[in-house]
């Protein structure tokens, strides 16, 4: 079946036309939905990673934080700015982020920092919850991610997620120190800065301590947190 | 060349399996396998691309191209991925971050091309339909039963269900670590791939080269 170069072209240029109006609107059809299960996604991962939760403490009083898109605001040049060298590989640092504050009665019990970075396929997204301390972790968890799963998708699962808990992510000198190392990092007490590693998720593991460390140093929350330390203890 | 409809369809579970007889689509089927529900949902996103793709491809086969045909499947079928995507991301969410970019990858799966390719270009929409059918039921069934045999033997459950309550959990069932990683997979395929083939014979392919070299002189093997 021989066909024309002219039929050919007409030919391509129809079904790319019909292809790209198909997916085009169901895409936008289903975007209010889409984004919505991200969003209550994210939710629940917060309340997920530490009970009780509520917002306080505002820096930026101008923020509306029920509405506020962290993501958005990182990728707009009015709220963000190109970020340093790093090794999270991160582009641009939003200028504002939102905190969340564990409250027991009125004292803060806990504190919960969104972080993201670089995996192996593409931008982890997720939460490190730090106790009364702000140097012992309470927990950690991850809602959006590329990572294989079976290999670098297991930062979902909940029993490598545990071994986080209770380990310590800075020393004396509040640098972060946490890390995930290869292999396994044995309890606690042996070892406070390390967590197991991931078998086949090196990358993926790597990734994690980077964009950890990052958040939590001075490039990332590591302001917030020395001065959230001296408010306290100036009462 | 002209099967029964009853052929088209249930070749494809047994005597022609996309994944035991011609060993396509392995990487996802390694990749998606560790729990029986994300290998269930990843096998209706093939059974709904695959029959899809053939129909969609098979109506228009008289007009497209030849030049521009392989193009115009991968158009295709990419649009079809695209859709199925988007459709899991808004009604099924937890399931579509659990199988991340194996949905996407859909596209690459040989199995999609291969059918488009070997059968919807010759044959009618209807006959198309239950090909593309009865090849993603042979993936999926392949699927299915990686999972089980992973799910349970790597995590103690089957869909999520605990059968064997794992040592962590208090129980007595040390989970085999390799069942969750890929090789595990890899593994239980080539199982599934001996036993298809110690009941039905006529599968194992003709070491050729293998006589080839011990017999130079001897050619009535080459095909």
């Amino acid at each position: 079946m021989q066909h024309s170069p002219a039929y050919t072209l007409r030919f391509a240029a129809t079904i790319s036309v019909v292809a790209s109006i198909i997916v085009a609107t169901l895409s936008v059809a289903l975007k209010d939905r889409q984004e919505r299960n991200r969003l209550l996604d994210v939710q629940r991962k917060v309340i997920d990673v530490s009970g009780l939760v509520r917002v306080a403490g505002l820096v930026a009083p101008e923020i509306d934080v029920t509405a506020f898109d962290q993501r958005r605001a990182s990728h707009d040049p009015a709220t963000s700015t190109t970020a340093p060298d790093n090794k999270a590989g991160l582009t641009r640092l939003p200028d504002n982020a939102i905190v969340y504050h564990v409250m027991s009665g009125d004292d803060v019990s806990g504190l919960i920092l969104p972080i993201e970075g670089s995996g192996m396929w593409g931008t982890v997204y997720g939460f490190i919850a730090l106790s009364s301390d702000l140097r012992t972790i309470q927990g950690i968890t991850f809602y959006e991610h590329k990572e294989t799963p079976g290999l670098g998708g297991e930062i979902e699962n909940p029993g490598w997620r545990a071994l986080w808990e209770g380990r310590r992510a800075f020393d004396d000198d509040w640098i972060p120190q946490i890390r995930v190392i290869k292999g396994p990092a044995g309890s606690v007490d042996d070892a406070p800065f390390e967590v197991d590693g991931l078998a086949g998720a090196t990358i993926t593991g790597r990734g994690i301590t980077n964009l950890v460390q990052f958040w939590l140093g001075p490039q990332g929350f590591g302001p917030y947190l020395e001065r959230f330390r001296t408010e306290r203890a100036n009462g | 060349m002209s099967k029964s409809n009853r052929d088209i369809l249930f070749d494809p579970l047994v005597n022609d399996n996309p994944i035991t007889l011609q060993v396509l689509g392995i990487c996802s089927a390694l990749a998606v396998s560790t729990k029986m529900s994300t290998a269930f949902v990843m096998s209706l996103a093939v059974v709904g691309v695959l029959v899809g793709s053939n129909v969609t491809i098979s109506m228009i086969r008289r007009r497209i191209p030849s030049s521009v045909r392989i193009i115009v499947q991968l158009t295709i079928i990419a649009s079809l991925v695209i859709v199925t995507d988007q459709l899991l991301k808004a009604f099924a969410y937890e399931i579509s971050r659990q199988l991340t970019v194996f949905v996407g990858l859909i596209i690459t799966n040989c199995i999609v091309m291969g059918r488009a390719e070997a059968f919807a270009m010759q044959n009618p929409p209807g006959k198309s339909l239950l090909d593309g059918l009865g090849n993603a039921l042979g993936y999926g069934m392949i699927l299915m039963l990686v999972a089980f045999f992973r799910e349970l033997l790597g995590s103690g459950s089957v869909f999520g269900v605990t059968v064997l309550r794992t040592v962590s959990d208090g129980g007595w069932y040390l989970p085999n670590g390799m069942m969750v990683l890929a090789p595990g997979a890899f593994l239980l395929i080539g199982i599934f791939i001996w036993v298809i083939r110690a009941w039905k014979p006529e599968q194992i392919e003709e070491d050729f080269s293998a006589r080839a070299l011990f017999e130079p002189g001897d050619q009535s093997h080459i095909r």
